[in-house]
């Protein structure tokens, strides 16, 4: 039931602010109905998706100290928006889960850095939640996917229907993610998957210059 | 094919000296005043080649590292993919420049590209990297390109690029999109950041310990408040350590170029050479 909880949109945590840049490919024509939207949220999965996933499962391991899988965080986020976005995303997160699940784990996250990327602070609450590193991955990919999902139903008008129709499809490829992302939990957090998304990047330094905006980011 | 090429700089008495030149085919690495060449001397990197650059520059040391023609990755009779590793170290106040022209990916390719670059803090680095996704009117085959860059221990950036089979969406609008060359351009050095590079810096934490992360990372760094834009195809992002990551999508090699080029020209000018 935790995870049900963690892994849902209307979890306090801010998530539904962010469009995970699917207002900028919608403003710049790069999304323009369920067809573009799969190919977004197929590459989103597999980059962003797939980094949050390594990293949320190996912070529910409790194996590595907090400061360093922050800076593996920051070394996997090179625009500058988009780690404020993780960071603010990331204290939102925290402060409901510890009053959720208090112990030692989140206050020493807290303590650690009060506003953790959001994938840390994720492991983390789904260790504090009883979960297990598998599932801290899941909730990790789910966010990825489903967050830019909703944006984009807003955002185009179209069948809401349609997009779940098109996130049951994506079901065993978010499920090969997170499994990839658990196992790589494993080893060390320098090894910890890393791939980038060069248009994701672009759309947000783009999205934090721009003034017509509905999402954060 | 099988290689370990390396290249060493030394420092003494003012001056660089290259200490260490060792060729092994398909590389052949050759001293010219503008720097040391790389020069292929057979077709590839082909499918089965496992080739090795070492490359070794010591305090105060500078290094320019070139290529003299791109490479072309293209599949070979074993299955197995082709493998280029860089692994670089730069000490207190040397500076590599490693400026190769770009790599074309081919058709049916399956390339393996990892560059390790480990810096002791105070040394300077500027790193392009290109892949042309496929020769003209070809789809390009299997690319997977990291980079790893640590600074004093610290990681400082690590980044893949993954291109076509087994990397969903590789080709859709959240990652490349209808582009037909990707390239990047990392600048990290002592002289490199402050104000006019992309505005507000985000303390580093690296220099001010983990308290220092937290809300105060700049949004717009690399923005509206910077003075670099590069326009639609190209971000300047200020990392969260000292360096600077530019990446580019071009309509091919030449549009890349361009893009980079400029780059390179406003922020390359504060690093030692």
């Amino acid at each position: 039931m935790n995870l049900l909880l963690l892994a849902d949109g209307r979890f306090p945590a801010g998530g539904h602010a962010h469009s995970g840049g699917v207002e900028t490919a919608v403003a710049t024509g790069a999304v323009t109905g369920i067809g573009s939207l799969e190919e977004f949220l197929l590459g989103r999965l597999a980059t962003t998706g797939l980094v949050s996933a390594g990293l949320a499962a190996a912070a529910c391991t409790l194996r590595h100290p907090w400061a360093a899988l922050d800076a593996e965080a920051d070394a996997r986020t090179p625009s500058p928006a988009l780690r404020e976005v993780s960071r603010r995303q990331g204290r939102q997160l925290l402060r409901t889960a510890r009053a959720l699940w208090p112990g030692s784990v989140l206050e020493g996250l807290a303590v650690s850095n009060p506003s953790p990327h959001h994938p840390v602070a994720l492991g983390a609450a789904s260790e504090a939640a009883g979960l297990e590193p598998l599932e801290a991955a899941r909730a990790a990919v789910f966010n990825a996917v489903t967050g830019p999902a909703s944006a984009a139903v807003r955002l185009l008008g179209i069948d809401p229907v349609s997009v779940h129709r098109l996130l049951a499809k994506m079901g065993p490829d978010m499920d090969d993610a997170a499994h990839l992302g658990a196992r790589a939990s494993d080893g060390p957090p320098a090894e910890l998957p890393c791939p980038g998304s060069v248009l994701l990047d672009l759309f947000a330094q783009q999205h934090a210059e721009s003034e017509m905006r509905l999402f954060a980011s | 094919m099988k290689s370990r090429s390396r290249i060493g700089a030394t420092f003494t008495d003012g001056h660089t000296r290259l200490n260490c030149l060792r060729s092994s085919a398909p590389i052949s690495v050759r001293q010219t005043p503008d720097g040391v060449y790389l020069v292929g001397t057979a077709a590839g990197p082909l499918g089965g080649d496992d080739l090795l650059l070492e490359i070794e520059v010591e305090a105060g040391a500078r290094l320019v590292v070139r290529s003299a023609a791109a490479s072309l990755a293209l599949p070979g009779n074993t299955g197995l993919p082709s493998t280029v590793t860089v692994q670089a170290h730069v000490g207190a106040g040397g500076s590599l420049w490693w400026l190769p022209e770009p790599v074309i990916a081919g058709g049916g390719c399956d390339h393996r590209i990892h560059n390790r670059i480990t810096l002791d803090p105070g040394a300077s680095v500027v790193w392009r990297d290109e892949l042309i996704l496929g020769r003209r009117g070809e789809e390009p085959g299997r690319v997977r390109s990291r980079i790893d860059v640590t600074l004093g221990g610290a990681p400082l950036l690590r980044n893949e690029l993954r291109v076509g089979a087994g990397a969903p969406g590789w080709d859709g609008p959240a990652v490349l999109g209808d582009a037909g060359a990707v390239g990047s351009l990392l600048v990290t050095g002592p002289q490199v950041g402050g104000p006019q590079v992309g505005g507000p810096q985000e303390p580093s934490p690296h220099l001010a310990g983990p308290e220092a992360n937290g809300d105060r990372a700049s949004a717009r760094g690399g923005g509206r408040s910077g003075v670099m834009s590069l326009g639609a195809g190209a971000a300047v992002l200020p990392l969260s350590g000292p360096g600077v990551l530019v990446e580019a999508l071009g309509s091919d090699a030449i549009h890349l170029r361009g893009l980079l080029d400029r780059a390179l020209a406003y922020l390359g000018a504060g690093v030692v050479r």
